[in-house]
């Protein structure tokens, strides 16, 4: 019944070395397809950081492209969130500020940004803490503020970089579905790097996995099926066998690269 | 979905109680150490050429209170103004740096040269080029300078590299003229570098407060040497001249109620501006 989903954005034989030799990135391609949760799974090093922000446009590929599918338009940005893996908050300023800031730079006053604020703020939970500092906040909630500020300028890309590796696992858990929520109500596609095999079965609608440095694709897994992700989700054998898979793929790419 | 509970009003916002310990004990000890020597001075009879009793300087800050409190107007207008400079001076220096990267290799070097050179070994020649109350308050200005520029420089150079990458995302205009990059730049520097770099820039403050009357000192001394002066460290070396030393003693001890007057004062303003959000400026029990 599903006509197969449109490439939102394409990478092709993609490099990046570092000014000091390093080679980060060999030949990497993939497309990202609009609507699905892509996971970059890999061993810490393999370079999934340095792939999201050439997807971001912060860094340049040293060759290779980073193409957006369709429109010719050049300018993306606004239509990016980013998550790193800390949550990066401005600690002088207060979480309303700190959700403010994209749009802040893109020229949009304090005053016209204040209902899109509250609504990002509210999409996370967090409505009435616009006005408390982030020293006032745990780790998750930072993390909440984080994500509104990605959310604030309603991006159809949201690129994530191990955005809860720092976290307990029960808030770990709580922000998963909570993102898959998000996800959901907003429609955006989601770009998701983490190390964890777990996260990446529990979230994901596809998994690349990636090889030791440098970098590339070595395995496309498909996510499960459309099964209602929730506790028992986390308990059934088709995630468990979603893990195992994730596992050996992962395994095979560390040896393969020791051979 | 859950719902985090609001923090507590009170948290943070608590006041500060300090121990009386604190203040008790300091104040115990100064007084006991102001009561040996008095009883030292009392017993020994030391003549008070050689050392004044607490008493005798206490009356002799009464009794020459015009001269001393015009020397010390004289002093705390060249520390404050010297001060004052060193903050407009330094800032704008330390901005100018980290916009560009050839202004801060051309320049940096030169005002370490400046800080490393003993200002004292200065202040002669400022006195031969200057009038005189020019040669104290460029000297004050050069002490105190360096601690605000390489503070200011450090805070401006110390925001959080993802919030720049951010920046990046959103901030930069895709078209790279010179114009437009100076242009982010500036926006850059307004945004995140101006709060980033508050905390550091108040504590070289602190610093260069108590340096800035430092450098007014040595210069009222080296001018003062010379026969000429009115600041409180011109006192002292007349005193010293004229053997008059309860009166050098009541100058310094207006000399180190200075100093601490300046650096509490300087104190209470970083409190102020950072209490909201930074960790120095937080009491220990949140």
């Amino acid at each position: 019944m599903q006509e197969p989903p449109a490439t939102l954005l394409r990478l092709q034989g993609v490099s990046k070395v570092f000014a000091n030799g390093v080679t980060a990135l060999r030949d990497l391609g993939f497309e990202i397809r609009t609507g699905e949760f892509l996971s970059l799974v890999g061993p810490s090093g393999c370079g999934k950081s340095t792939a999201l922000r050439l997807i971001a446009g912060i860094a340049k590929p040293t060759s290779g492209t980073v193409e957006w599918a369709g429109a010719e338009a050049t300018d993306h940005r606004s239509e990016i969130g980013f998550v790193f893996q800390e949550p990066t908050l401005m600690p002088w300023a207060n979480v309303a500020d700190n959700v403010w800031l994209p749009l802040r730079l893109r020229g949009v006053s304090r005053r016209d940004a204040m209902k899109r604020i509250h609504e990002s703020l509210a999409l996370v939970g967090l409505d009435d803490f616009a006005e408390a500092y982030p020293r006032e906040l745990s780790g998750g909630m930072k993390m909440r503020v984080s994500i509104a500020r990605a959310l604030s300028l309603r991006p159809r890309l949201l690129l994530m970089d191990e955005p809860f590796g720092a976290l307990d696992e029960i808030t770990r858990f709580r922000l998963n579905d909570d993102l898959l929520r998000l996800k959901r109500d907003l429609g955006c596609t989601v770009v998701f790097v983490t190390h964890s095999i777990y996260e990446s079965a529990y979230l994901s609608t596809r998994i690349l996995v990636m090889s030791p440095r440098p970098g590339r694709v070595i395995a496309e897994i498909p996510g499960a099926a459309s099964a209602p992700r929730d506790a028992d989700f986390r308990t059934s054998v088709g995630y468990a066998e979603l893990c195992g898979t994730v596992s050996k793929a992962l395994a095979a790419s560390a040896t393969g690269d020791a051979a | 979905m859950s719902r985090p509970s609001r923090p507590q009003p009170s948290e943070g916002k608590r006041p500060r109680r300090i121990d009386p310990l604190r203040l008790l004990l300091p104040a115990l000890v100064f007084l006991a150490g102001i009561g040996a020597w008095e009883g030292y001075v009392r017993a020994a009879a030391v003549p008070p050429y050689i050392l004044p009793a607490p008493s005798l300087i206490a009356r002799t800050m009464v009794a020459d209170w015009t001269l001393l409190w015009g020397s010390l107007l004289t002093t705390l207008t060249t520390t404050i103004l010297g001060l004052g400079l060193a903050v407009v001076g330094g800032v704008a220096l330390a901005v100018l740096l980290s916009l560009s990267r050839i202004v801060e290799y051309s320049l940096y070097p030169f005002a370490v040269v400046l800080q490393v050179t003993p200002v004292i070994a200065i202040a002669p020649l400022l006195l031969i080029y200057m009038p005189q109350d020019a040669a104290v308050l460029a000297c004050a200005w050069l002490v105190a300078f360096f601690p605000v520029l390489s503070n200011t420089m450090l805070g401006l150079q110390s925001v959080d590299r993802n919030l720049l990458e951010l920046f990046d995302l959103y901030g930069t205009s895709p078209s790279q003229t010179v114009r437009s990059r100076l242009r982010s730049r500036l926006k850059a520097l307004w945004i995140l570098r101006r709060p980033a770099a508050l905390p550091p820039f108040l504590a070289g403050l602190r610093i260069a407060g108590g340096l800035s009357l430092i450098g007014a000192v040595v210069a009222e001394m080296a001018a003062g040497s010379a026969g000429a002066g009115s600041g409180l460290a011109y006192r002292i070396i007349e005193s010293q001249y004229r053997l008059n030393i309860p009166r050098l003693f009541a100058a310094l001890v207006l000399l180190a109620l200075t100093g601490v007057a300046l650096f509490l004062l300087l104190s209470a303003l970083s409190h102020l501006a950072l209490r909201r959000w930074h960790e120095s400026a937080l009491s220990s029990e949140t």
